[in-house]
């Protein structure tokens, strides 16, 4: 079987072109409250992160990740494997659809490599890191914030680290996990972006939420 | 809200992550060309609408958006089971038939019970009076 798919790196003008993150706009329009003393929330995007969606057979798209990546997909619904750095991991999503975020520069190379590899085998790869961003929460009060916007339980004992769900966020879609124990991460659509922001900045208000700016991943 | 669990995602989620989505296990004909408009008629529009255990099928649609089964009593709105795409329930009417044998007083009292009961159980329990 050939492969006739066009594969092209979304991000080849980043040297030349600033990009704008989905919360640009927000945060000029809304402001960003600086993290305060008493802060007890803190949310901060990642944004220009890569966003790559896998779908197919467990078994071929996981040895493919080991072989290309150095991670094999997870192994239970509803959880998240994450790279030694914290800097790749893949999402179950749904039994046969996984969510790889990697650094932005990365991808292009990764979803040539992984294709190289499957030749063939009926998958379906699509970057879709123009669609959505990444928002970090984190803070003793992140919890709390989120127990007043989720339905899902995010107990902190009942939502372990590596664990992540798609569910309903203030009314909107989002995938809600945790890397580890101090982060929480929500991966909202580009056009609920601004939503879910002023949506946080709302109702971590009484935790004096404040806004970091991204320390990582700044692009080229 | 109530909580139903998801045979893919493999664990009880909120209510409203889910949309019903009709009768479950309703097979496309082999031969569509070979239907009477009567058999085709039937499996485009027509849907059992019963009183009592009902095989249904549900959408996760904020979570896996995957399809799967519901058996569920239409009388009391009790969930019996879920199960995947291309499974086949486990339950079926004679559960309601034995549920009202243990718990039937007043059904024993001339059958005229009229709630929690499907018409396939009501003629088993009376079966079971003869
Ligand atoms: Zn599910």
């Amino acid at each position: 079987m050939s492969n006739s798919v066009h594969v092209y790196d979304a991000r080849a003008d980043h040297a030349t072109v600033t990009a704008e993150s989905p919360l640009a706009y927000s945060f000029q329009r809304s402001g960003m409250p600086a993290p305060g003393e008493e802060g007890r929330a803190v949310v901060s995007e990642r944004a220009f992160l890569g966003h790559l969606i896998l779908r197919g057979g467990a078994i071929v798209l996981d040895e493919a990740l080991r072989e290309v990546l150095g991670i094999g997909l997870p192994g239970r619904p509803n959880s998240l494997t994450v790279d030694a750095d914290g800097q790749r991991s893949v999402q179950w999503l749904s039994p046969d659809e996984w969510l790889l975020i990697v650094p932005g520069d990365e991808i292009f190379g990764l979803e040539t490599r992984l294709r190289a590899h499957l030749g063939g085998s009926h998958v379906a790869i699509v970057d879709v890191s123009a669609g959505q961003t990444l928002i970090e929460l984190s803070g003793e009060a992140a919890h709390e914030v989120l127990m007043k916007s989720t339905v899902y339980d995010v107990d902190p004992h009942a939502f372990t680290v590596g664990k992540g769900v798609t569910t309903l966020f203030a009314k909107t879609n989002v995938i809600l996990r945790r890397p580890d124990e101090a982060r929480w991460e929500l991966i909202v659509r580009r056009s609920f972006a601004d939503y879910v922001y002023r949506w946080l900045l709302d109702a971590g208000e009484e935790y004096g939420i404040g806004v970091a700016r991204e320390s990582r991943h700044e692009p080229q | 809200m109530f909580h139903i669990y998801c045979p893919y995602c493999e664990e009880l989620r909120e209510e409203e992550e889910f949309h019903p989505k009709g009768q479950a296990h309703i097979a496309r004909p082999e031969e569509p060309d070979a239907c009477s408009d009567e058999e085709w008629g039937d499996y485009l529009f027509f849907r059992d609408n019963p009183r009592g255990i009902h095989h249904e099928m549900w959408l996760h649609a904020v979570g896996c958006r995957k399809f799967f089964n519901i058996t569920r009593n239409t009388v009391s709105y009790e969930i019996l089971e879920t199960y995947r795409m291309g499974e086949q329930p486990t339950v079926g009417a004679e559960h309601l038939a034995r549920e009202e044998k243990t718990a039937s007083v007043q059904a024993a009292e001339g059958g005229q019970q009229t709630v929690g009961a499907s018409d396939a159980a009501l003629a088993s329990v009376k079966g079971a009076q003869a």
